[in-house]
């Protein structure tokens, strides 16, 4: 019951408990207890809304970052990487295999508030030895959603 | 001037849907719950394998039979889901959508007077089709007490000397009943002794809620007397690819071959190469979809009990066919009535044939958004014209 209700709410969160229940043959409270243990647990982290911030009238760039930087002896890569995870701008960082080591994902209002961040708190950080900014053109697809297009029911009302 | 038409073509009544269809359609902005089709589309990798094939020109016809590569997967498919086992050369033709392979299968076996037994409420080309196969259609009407199952009486108050074919068509359109292995076990015997021909309409086996979907011809001694059909409508959501196939014993289907022959030549050539890669690569597709309907269909069962209504727990297809009896309604009535009041379409059961009044059919092959919409303004319905 736990994984049928988090790919439930993989895409869609906005389900009422009641919903939730009814569709997956259970009772309401059985869902309420297992929401509440996935979230004690961290398996439920949080409960973010998709926003597509391109058509709303304010300015806000995003860009993907690519970090190399020198691990600590005993701490790995989580040490830097938690130095750099606590800034507010930081929307996500991953720990990679390949060329560099992580990738930081930074939104900003302006390019030059995400250079900033950049160079004034990115790249001096003593572990870090080199960054490479990418900055996000176009968003299509997020959270397995698309951005772009809006779908609408081209089927017939009625077949047989 | 002569009279151009055929009697037995003018004898047969336009589909109820149809008739219903041309009422819904000039109402603006109306919610349906009637459509007969998957809300999704075709998973993008079946897509891209067609627009593959266009592009590298695969444009021409194929055999009559279909391209050697689908009928392969088609019966490796067969084996791994309902352990049926057919030869790809001789018992396999691809069709154009499950409706072509009732066609055929009916003109191949029918001579005038032979009866055909069709359990309603069904699909709505079973009976047409037989007509136009010069074949008599004898009705056997099942009953909600018994969950829209055939039944072994039923069945047998049915047959007289000229019954030669029986068409079975579970998961249900428009009930959602299923047959089980139990249930088919019990009219396997009669069908056996009575040396019946078994038509056996499987486009809905996928979409089963709880249990596997068991083919009639895997029972001891049905393969040599069973053409089952199915397709790539509803299990990978292909409705408008016009894909389907019949497999059975190579006597028939050979015959079958010769009509689709003349009549079709083959079915479309883009669509058979995106088959392959559905029945090879799309078992998880179907698994997501089927998942997904059934929420909606406990979703949509439990919706309309509370609204007092009668309805019977479908497992198959993605239809509910809740009793409106209490209404004091028909099944038409309501169907206007809920069109013109609520702006919701549904297709009464009467579509289906004559025993489907009291019925309505819902279908569920909508977001759960819609449904809730649709089911709220058939609630307020349903209020206001209890008694």
């Amino acid at each position: 019951m736990r994984e049928k209700i988090l790919t439930a709410i993989d895409k869609n969160s906005k389900q009422s408990v009641a919903d939730l229940a009814i569709m997956l043959g259970t009772t309401e409270e059985e869902v309420t207890r297992i929401i509440k243990e996935l979230e004690d647990e961290t398996i439920i982290c949080g409960y973010p809304t998709l926003i597509n911030w391109d058509k709303v009238q304010c300015e806000r760039v995003t860009a993907l970052i690519e970090v190399k930087v020198t691990p600590q002896r005993g701490l790995g890569f989580d040490k830097i990487a938690e130095r750099i995870y606590q800034f507010d701008e930081v929307q996500s960082v991953y720990l990679m295999s390949g060329g560099f080591d992580l990738t930081v994902i930074i939104e900003g209002k302006t390019m030059r508030e995400v250079a900033n961040f950049v160079s004034e708190k990115l790249a001096p950080m003593d572990a870090v030895l080199s960054t490479g900014t990418h900055f996000v053109l176009k968003k299509y697809k997020e959270h397995g959603l698309p951005l772009v297009q809006t779908k609408h029911d081209e089927r017939m009302l009625i077949t047989p | 001037m002569r009279n151009p038409l055929s009697k037995s073509v003018v004898s047969i009544p336009p589909s109820g849907i149809r008739k219903f269809f041309d009422v819904a359609s000039e109402m603006k902005d109306a919610i349906t719950l009637g459509v007969g089709e998957p809300d999704f589309d075709t998973p993008w990798h079946i897509r891209e394998e067609g627009i593959y094939s266009l592009e590298k020109g695969r444009t021409f016809y194929t055999s009559n039979a279909g391209l050697k590569e689908l009928k392969v997967e088609i019966c490796n498919y067969l084996n791994r889901k309902f352990e049926l086992s057919y030869d790809y050369n001789k018992e396999v033709i691809v069709t154009v959508g499950g409706s072509e392979a009732i066609d055929i299968a009916l003109r191949a076996m029918l001579e005038p007077g032979d009866e055909v037994l069709i359990p309603q409420p069904c699909y709505v080309s079973y009976l047409p089709c037989t007509i136009l196969a010069g074949g008599t259609p004898v009705v056997i009407e099942l009953k909600g007490e018994n969950d829209f199952k055939l039944t072994r009486q039923q069945l047998l108050d049915s047959i007289t000397d000229k019954t030669k074919v029986l068409i079975l068509a579970f998961p249900n359109n428009p009930t959602g009943a299923i047959m089980d292995r139990d249930d088919l076990a019990q009219i396997v015997e009669v069908i056996l002794e009575k040396d019946l021909i078994v038509i056996s309409d499987e486009i809905y086996s996928e979409l089963t809620y709880g249990s596997k979907h068991v083919s009639i011809a895997s029972f001891p001694g049905m393969r040599e007397r069973t053409i089952v059909i199915n397709g790539f409508s509803k299990s990978y959501a292909m409705t408008g690819w016009r894909l389907g196939y019949a497999v059975g014993p190579a006597l028939i289907l050979e015959q079958m071959i010769k009509i689709h022959q003349f009549a079709i030549m083959c079915a479309p050539t883009t669509s058979q190469y995106a088959g392959i890669e559905a029945v090879k690569n799309g078992d998880p597709d179907v698994e997501m979809m089927r998942d997904a309907y059934d929420k909606r269909r406990r979703f949509v069962v439990h919706s309309i009990r509370g609204m007092g209504l009668e309805c019977f727990e479908p497992f198959g297809a993605f239809y509910v066919f809740p009793c409106i009896k209490s209404l004091g309604m028909t099944s038409e009535e309501f169907a206007t009535k809920l069109l013109q009041e609520e702006k919701v379409v549904v297709v009464p059961g009467t579509a289906f044939g004559d025993c489907g009044e009291g019925y309505l059919r819902i279908s569920y092959a909508y977001s759960i958004e819609n449904l809730k919409l649709a089911l709220e303004r058939m609630q307020k319905f349903v209020e206001r014209h209890r008694k």
